[in-house]
């Protein structure tokens, strides 16, 4: 694979003289991130530092196209392994809460608001919400879910349903649009509440299988809201570093060069390398708007089954806003994706080119599985930057 | 899904701010953000909240602890 533009800046410039005070103290506040003559120094410290082969997870999927997109992942020493985990929250929605929110989309008295990302994963016999959508379904593309509740106030004699996926990041930003439909006493706004949570998962894929990981690069803004506390088992009972990074060039050198140092001592710990955006702590005052409206739940993950308490569920006093018993809907039983091995991927246990399908009968134009579906699914990102 | 954009407020009103970064101009609400931003704060901006305000002291300390670790001259 050909090195990106910004790569090659990196390597023309590495090693020469830099004004650090200028940049760090600069106006313009990530502008030291992605400076390629820093990133430069902290590459020359990873290609002299790493003594063994580094296997390193990351699970977020914004760390994987951050990955790709950067040309990091180009300029890496080869005994650096890179590998997805189910960090992509569209991908990791499970083929039954598909079919659900595809069965939403078909009722005629139902506008569903979703963020755009989903538009396009394939239910059932390949439909999705963009076909149902050019057939007259009603569905509305929102930026916030708070946008959903000025569709309820324009719609009155319709139930807006949106379409609650994501991770400990999102999940507040719903629970606090449910509190103003409560407060505004909306009464056809509702959430098909289908959050997940991210430690649980990494919880129970550590629990059933050796995943061959060295380490785990851990998600900047899902920290932002849970803090450090949630993952301390993975170096506790585990023995893996984490480390809490960000999403420039710089910080994701920054993690792996404090992973290939955390590997050389006897206690490997959870680092926090995105400070500037991650208190230790988290944010205390989203997790508890989160917890006033959800409550954690079992949750089903495609490709990895039902996870103990890796789900939110709503609070049983606003279940009012809940789709599920507003429309009076369950999950719907339904056969597998023939062939996709998206399971296998959101595992580490396959990389994207070796599922069968990839490139050939899945593409992002005509995409099989969410993996490829999503702009942060890592079929994605391997069909974009490798192809 | 987690993608978050650090933009800077330019103005306050009530729970919501209008946030700038790059010539883009958006709103945001503040229902859920650590604390009360003042304007010039840059917040970390996901799904039309505010989720944090970033910390321009500790993005300088990590830069700073990184430089000192790799043991580079500072100019």
């Amino acid at each position: 694979m050909p090195a990106l533009p910004f790569a090659a800046w990196i390597e023309r410039k590495a090693g020469k003289p830099f004004d650090f005070l200028r940049k760090v103290y600069s106006l313009n506040f990530s502008e030291p991130y992605h400076d390629p003559e820093i990133c430069g120094k902290v590459l020359e410290a990873i290609r002299a530092e790493i003594d063994r082969p580094l296997r390193f997870m990351e699970v977020c999927g914004t760390h994987t196209v951050a990955i790709f997109r950067s040309g990091v992942r180009s300029l890496l020493p080869p005994e650096i392994v890179h590998v997805s985990g189910p960090g992509c929250p569209v991908c990791v929605t499970h083929e039954r809460e598909v079919a659900a929110f595809l069965d939403i989309a078909g009722r005629s008295d139902v506008i569903v608001a979703t963020f755009g990302d989903l538009m396009r994963v394939p239910g059932p016999k390949g439909a999705n919400l963009k076909s149902m959508q050019a057939e007259g379904a009603r569905i509305s593309v929102v930026y916030s879910p708070f946008d959903a509740l000025d569709l309820a106030r324009r719609h009155p004699n319709s139930q807006i349903v949106f379409l609650g996926i994501g991770f400990e990041t999102t999940a507040p930003t719903v629970a606090a649009t449910v509190l103003m439909a409560r407060q505004e006493g909306l009464k056809n706004f509702s959430v098909l509440p289908l959050h997940k949570l991210v430690p649980p998962a990494l919880e129970a894929l550590l629990a059933v299988e050796d995943l061959g990981v060295n380490a785990f690069m851990l998600p900047g803004h899902v920290s932002t809201i849970i803090g450090l506390k949630p993952y301390l088992f993975l170096a506790e009972r585990h023995g893996l570093p984490g480390v809490v990074t960000g999403f420039e060039p710089l910080d994701i050198l920054q993690a792996l060069l404090i992973m290939i140092r955390q590997r050389k001592t006897d206690k490997p710990t959870i680092v926090n390398n995105y400070k500037r955006a991650v208190s230790d702590n988290g944010n205390p005052k989203a997790r508890q708007i989160m917890n006033q409206v959800f409550d954690t739940t079992d949750a089903l993950w495609r490709g990895i089954g039902l996870i103990p308490g890796s789900g939110l569920a709503m609070r049983p006093e606003f279940e009012t806003f809940n789709a599920f018993s507003r429309l009076g809907l369950q999950l719907p039983e339904v056969p597998e994706l023939p062939g996709c091995r998206c399971g296998d991927v959101l595992r580490g246990r396959i990389a994207p080119n070796q599922c069968p399908l990839f490139a050939k009968a899945c593409t992002p134009a005509n995409p099989i599985g969410p993996c490829m579906v999503s702009t942060e699914g890592s079929c994605a990102a391997y069909y974009k930057y490798s192809i | 899904m987690c993608l978050a954009v650090p933009m800077e407020i330019t103005s306050l009103d009530g729970d919501i701010a209008t946030v700038e970064v790059g010539g883009v101009t958006n709103q945001v609400r503040l229902d859920i953000v650590d604390r009360r931003p003042e304007l010039g704060d840059y917040v970390i901006v996901h799904a039309g909240f505010a989720l944090r305000c970033m910390d321009r002291a500790e993005g300088r300390e990590t830069l700073r602890l990184f430089e000192e670790g790799l043991q580079l001259e500072l100019l």
